[in-house]
C-alpha cells in the first residue's frame, strides 16, 4: 500500500511539473496580455507532434526533443506575429473565436499530415528500464520527466524573480499601463513571453509523448487542466502555476488511484464502483470550487 | 439628542502599508448639509465607498437610520435610504437623459420589481412621468430626450444628481457634484443644493470652498484619513489646526 | 451603448422566414429532398441553443464558456425520461427545462461571485465537471450515452415522424424567439443590459444585481435545456459529448458568428455555421481547416458578425 502511495505521489509530482509547463505560459499570456488563448493545447499537440517526428527522423529522442521544441518556437512566433499581435487589443469574445478557428485548424492539419492513428514515440533506450528507489521500482524515463520539470521551475524562478527580464514580466503581469509607461519595449516581451511559453509547451508535449499517446485532440482534455491550474493559482502569477500545477498533479493522480479503493473500504460494493470513478474525476474542479469560494482570486494573484 | 441619520464610529482601512482612513468618527444629522473637506488624497472618496457599501472596513462600523449597515450590500443601503453621486460622472452615456433616470426609478423598492418579462417597459407612463420631474427639478426639463454622452458636462453631473434623487434617498452622498464645471455651471448646481437641502439630508464633499461655507451647516476636515476637526463653517475657518493642514490663505 | 432595438425590417423578414420554414417539409419532399429535413431540424435545435447562450452572454454580459452543460443536460433528462417510461414531450420537455435550469442556478451561483476572466474558466471548468459526472454514470451509458428507445409523443402526437419533430422544433425557436424579444424591451431585459454596461452603477442605483444576472443564466440555461430534449429526439441518443467544452466553444462561435446580443444572432449563427459545415464536407474531409480559415476571417474582418445588420446595437 505504501508502494502504491509513494509510487504515485512520483507520478502525480510528475504530471503536475508537466502541468506547470504549459501552466506557466498559459498564466503569463493571460496575466501580460490579457488574453485567452483556446489553442495553447494545440501548442502543446504539435509540440508533441513535431518532437515525435523529428526523432523518427533523426533516430533519437533527445534530438528529436530539442528538435520539436525549436520548432515550435518557431511556429509560435509567427502565430504571435500574425495573429496574436491583432488579438491583444480585441475583446475576449474575439479572441475565443481565433483561438477556437486555431483548434480547429491545428486539429486538422495534423490529421491530414500524420493521419488519425496516434504517433510513436519511444523513449530513450538507456532510460526504458526501471530505477530502484528505497526498495521499489520506479520507471527510469518517469524520473527524468521530474528532474526536467524541477530544473525548468528553477530556471523560472530565476529568471522571473532574479532577473531584469523577469521584473518586467512580473510587472506587466500586475500593471500594464505602468510597464508601457516606463517605457519597455511591451511587444517584444509580449513575443518573447509568448514563443517561450510555446517552447515549454512542446517541450511538455514531447517529454510526456512516450507515456500518452500523441495524437489528435491530446491538446483539448490537457488545456482544461491547465486553466483550472491557473484558477488555483491566480492569473499572471508563476508562483501560482507551480503550486496550482503541483496540486492539481497530486490530487488528481492520487485521487485516481486511491479513490476507488478508499471509497470501496466506506461503501456497499455498487456504490462506491459508481461513485468512485466520479468523483475521482471530478476531484480537482471540486478543490477548484472549494478554493475560489475563499480565494476567489487564486491562491497568488498577481494583480492587487 | 435624536441619532444622527448616518453614524460612522471608529471607521478605519489600510490599502497596503498605508492607513487610508484611521479612526474616523463622523455623524450627519436628520436634515443638515454636512460637508466634508480635505486636501486631495485626504481619503474623502475612498470615506464615501466605505458609507456607501462599495468598500468594507477594517475596523469599525457605520450606522444608519438606526441599524447598523456595516455588512450591508450596496443595493440594500440604497434600498435602506441612502443615494450616492460619483466624483467621476458615471451614467449610461448612450442612453438618454430620460432613460438613465427612470432606470433609477425602476429600481427603487415601491417601483415594483423588475423581473418582468412581458410588458414593454416604455409603455410604463408612471416610469417615465417621474423621470421626467427629477429631470426637470436638476434644470434637464429640455433634454430628457438627449443622448447622456451628447450633454454638456455640467449637464452631465446634473443628470448625475437627478438619477440619485430619483432613488428617493433620505440621506443623500454627494461627491464633488461641481467638479470639473465652470462658473455658471457651478453657481446653478449651488442653487439645486441649497433647494435640495430642504427635502433631504445631504453629506457633501466638495473641493469649492465658496461652495462649501455657503451650503453648509457642519463642515467635517479630512486629512490623511484622520478627522482632525468638525463644527460650524465659523469655527472650522477659526480652527488653527485646519489652517495649518489645509485651508492656508484660501481664507 | 443602447438598449436593443430591432431595425424596422426585422419583424416583417422574420414572418416571410417563419412563412417559408412552414412550407419547408412540402418543399423538400417535392423535390424527393426528405432527407433534409432531420438536417433542417437540427438547425432550428441549434439555433434555440445557440439564442439561449445569446440571453446569457449578449443581453446579460455573461461570457459563459460553459453553457454547453445545460443543453447536455437537457437531453439527458430527455432520455433518462424515456427510460423511466415517461414518453410524453409535454412532460419530459419542460422536465428537461426545469433540471437544465436548476443546474445552470447552481451554477451560476456559485459562479456569478467571479469575474472576467476567472467567470469564463470557472464555467468552463464547471461544465467539464458535469461531463465527467455523466461520463462515469454508468447507469446512462457512461462513455457511449444513452440511447432513447424511440421517440417522444407530444400530446398524441407522435415525434417519429420527421415533420412532427420539424415542427416542434419550429415551434418551440418561435415561442423561444418572441419570448426573449418580449423580454428584451420588459424591466428585466433593460435591468440586465443596464448591468452588462454598468455593473457599480446599477448595484448604486439600489438594484441587487447578483440575483438579476443569476435569474438571466438560469433562464437561459433552461432554454439550452429544451433544445438538448429536441436533440436527444432527433438523434435517438443523449452523449456526453454534449456537454464537452468543444460543444460550448461551437455555441459560442455560433452566437458570436450571427451578432451578439442581436435578437436572431443565435439563429443566424447556427444557420451559418451548419450549413458552412453541410457544404464543406461536400467538398474535402478536412473541411474544418476551411472552417478555421473562415472564422478568423470573421475576427479579423467582420467583428461585429452577421446580424450586426438587422439590428441597432451601439458598442
Amino acid at each position: 500500500m505504501l508502494q502504491l502511495i509513494l509510487e504515485q505521489s512520483l507520478n502525480g509530482l510528475q504530471f503536475g511539473l508537466m502541468l506547470f509547463l504549459l501552466a506557466a505560459g498559459l498564466t503569463l499570456v493571460f496575466g501580460i496580455m490579457d488574453c485567452i488563448n483556446l489553442a495553447h493545447g494545440s501548442l502543446y499537440m504539435v509540440g508533441a507532434y513535431l518532437v515525435a517526428a523529428a526523432a523518427q527522423a533523426a533516430d533519437s529522442f533527445w534530438i528529436g526533443l530539442g528538435a520539436g521544441v525549436a520548432g515550435a518556437a518557431v511556429l509560435g512566433l509567427l502565430l504571435e506575429l500574425s495573429l496574436f499581435r491583432q488579438l491583444y487589443r480585441r475583446d475576449h469574445l474575439s479572441q475565443v473565436l481565433a483561438t477556437f478557428a486555431l483548434i480547429l485548424i491545428a486539429n486538422e492539419s495534423v490529421r491530414m499530415i500524420w493521419g488519425a492513428q496516434p504517433v510513436m514515440l519511444n523513449p530513450p533506450e538507456a532510460l526504458s528500464g526501471p530505477v530502484e528507489i528505497g526498495g521499489f521500482f520506479y520507471p527510469a524515463y518517469r524520473l527524468v520527466i521530474i528532474a526536467f520539470g524541477l530544473a525548468v521551475a528553477g530556471m523560472l524562478y530565476l529568471l522571473v524573480a532574479k532577473s531584469r527580464i523577469g521584473m518586467w514580466v512580473r510587472a506587466g503581469a500586475s500593471n500594464r499601463e505602468m510597464t508601457e509607461a516606463l517605457g519597455i519595449n511591451v511587444q517584444r516581451l509580449f513575443t518573447a513571453v509568448f514563443v517561450f511559453g510555446a517552447a515549454l509547451c512542446a517541450l511538455a508535449g514531447g517529454l510526456l509523448g512516450p507515456l500518452l499517446a500523441v495524437q489528435v485532440g491530446m491538446g483539448e482534455s490537457v488545456l482544461i487542466l491547465a486553466f483550472v491550474v491557473i484558477i488555483i493559482g491566480g492569473i499572471g502569477s508563476i508562483r501560482g502555476a507551480l503550486v496550482g500545477s503541483l496540486i492539481v498533479g497530486t490530487v488528481d493522480t492520487l485521487g485516481r488511484a486511491l479513490l476507488p479503493t478508499l471509497l470501496r473500504a466506506l461503501l456497499p460494493a455498487d456504490a462506491a464502483s459508481t461513485l468512485g470513478p466520479a468523483l475521482a474525476s471530478i476531484l480537482i474542479y471540486l478543490l477548484m470550487a472549494g478554493i475560489l469560494f475563499f480565494k476567489p482570486q487564486g491562491l497568488f494573484p498577481a494583480r492587487a | 439628542m435624536t441619532e444622527p441619520l448616518l453614524d460612522v464610529r471608529q471607521l478605519s482601512r489600510r490599502f497596503a502599508a498605508v492607513d487610508a482612513l484611521k479612526d474616523v468618527n463622523f455623524s450627519v444629522e436628520a436634515g443638515e448639509v454636512h460637508a466634508l473637506i480635505g486636501p486631495n488624497g485626504a481619503g474623502k472618496t475612498t470615506f464615501i465607498h466605505h458609507v456607501s457599501g462599495a468598500l468594507q472596513p477594517d475596523s469599525g462600523s457605520v450606522h444608519f437610520a438606526g441599524r447598523e449597515v456595516t455588512r450591508l450590500a450596496m443595493h440594500q443601503r440604497v434600498a435602506a435610504g441612502m443615494a450616492r453621486s460619483y466624483q467621476i460622472t458615471n451614467v449610461f452615456l448612450g442612453l438618454s437623459a430620460l432613460d438613465n433616470v427612470a432606470l433609477a426609478v425602476q429600481g427603487r423598492q415601491d417601483a415594483g420589481s423588475s423581473f418582468r418579462f412581458w410588458q414593454a417597459a416604455r409603455t410604463e407612463k408612471r416610469l417615465f412621468e417621474e423621470a421626467r420631474s427629477f429631470l426637470e427639478q436638476v434644470g434637464l426639463a429640455k433634454r430628457v430626450e438627449t443622448v447622456a454622452g451628447n450633454l454638456a458636462h455640467g449637464e452631465q453631473r446634473a443628470l448625475e444628481l437627478a438619477m440619485a434623487l430619483a432613488t428617493q434617498p433620505q440621506l443623500l452622498l454627494l461627491d464633488e457634484p461641481m467638479a470639473g464645471t465652470g462658473p455658471e455651471e457651478s453657481a446653478r448646481m449651488v442653487e439645486l443644493i441649497e433647494h435640495l437641502a430642504r427635502h433631504v439630508t445631504i453629506l457633501l464633499v466638495e473641493h469649492d470652498m465658496a461652495a462649501v461655507f455657503r451650503l453648509a451647516d457642519r463642515i467635517s476636515v479630512l486629512v490623511n484619513g484622520r478627522l482632525i476637526a468638525t463644527g460650524t463653517p465659523e469655527s472650522v475657518r477659526a480652527d488653527p489646526e485646519v489652517r495649518r493642514a489645509y485651508l492656508g490663505d484660501h481664507l | 451603448m443602447a438598449f436593443y432595438r430591432p431595425a424596422p425590417y426585422q419583424k416583417p423578414l422574420a414572418i416571410v422566414l417563419l412563412l417559408a420554414a412552414l412550407a419547408l417539409p412540402s418543399v423538400l419532399s417535392a423535390f424527393g429532398q426528405e432527407f433534409y429535413v432531420g438536417f433542417a431540424t437540427r438547425v432550428l435545435i441549434f439555433a434555440l441553443a445557440a439564442s439561449s447562450l445569446n440571453l446569457v452572454l449578449g443581453f446579460g454580459g455573461m461570457f459563459s464558456l460553459g453553457h454547453a452543460a445545460f443543453f447536455g443536460a437537457g437531453a439527458y433528462v430527455a432520455a433518462i425520461c424515456m427510460q423511466a417510461g415517461i414518453s410524453d414531450a409535454l412532460l419530459a420537455f419542460p422536465l428537461a427545462m426545469l433540471a437544465a435550469g436548476l443546474l445552470a442556478l447552481l451554477v451560476g451561483a456559485l459562479s456569478l461571485r467571479t469575474r472576467g476572466v476567472y467567470f469564463i474558466m470557472i464555467t468552463l471548468a464547471f461544465a467539464q465537471m458535469a461531463y465527467y459526472l455523466f461520463v462515469s454514470a454508468r447507469a446512462w451509458g457512461g462513455d457511449d450515452g444513452l440511447p432513447l428507445v424511440g421517440r417522444m409523443t407530444l400530446g398524441g402526437l407522435s415525434l417519429s415522424n420527421d415533420n412532427a419533430l420539424f415542427f416542434t422544433a419550429l415551434s418551440a425557436l418561435t415561442a423561444a424567439i418572441v419570448f426573449l424579444g418580449r423580454l428584451a424591451d420588459a424591466r428585466f431585459g433593460r435591468t440586465i443590459q443596464a448591468i452588462r454596461e454598468n455593473e457599480t452603477r446599477m448595484e448604486a442605483l439600489g438594484y441587487p444585481v447578483f440575483r438579476y444576472r443569476l435569474a438571466c443564466f438560469a433562464l437561459g440555461g433552461a432554454l439550452a435545456g429544451l433544445a438538448g430534449a429536441l436533440l436527444a429526439n432527433l438523434t435517438g441518443l443523449a452523449s456526453p459529448n454534449l456537454l464537452q467544452w468543444m460543444q460550448s466553444g461551437t455555441l459560442l462561435v455560433m452566437v458570436i458568428i450571427g451578432g451578439v446580443g442581436y435578437l436572431y444572432g443565435g439563429v443566424v449563427g447556427a444557420v451559418v455555421l451548419l450549413c458552412l459545415e453541410e457544404v464543406l464536407s461536400g467538398f474535402t474531409l478536412h473541411w474544418h481547416i476551411g472552417l478555421g480559415v473562415l472564422l478568423l476571417g470573421i475576427v479579423l474582418f467582420a467583428p461585429k458578425g452577421v446580424a450586426a445588420l438587422f439590428g441597432k446595437r451601439d458598442d
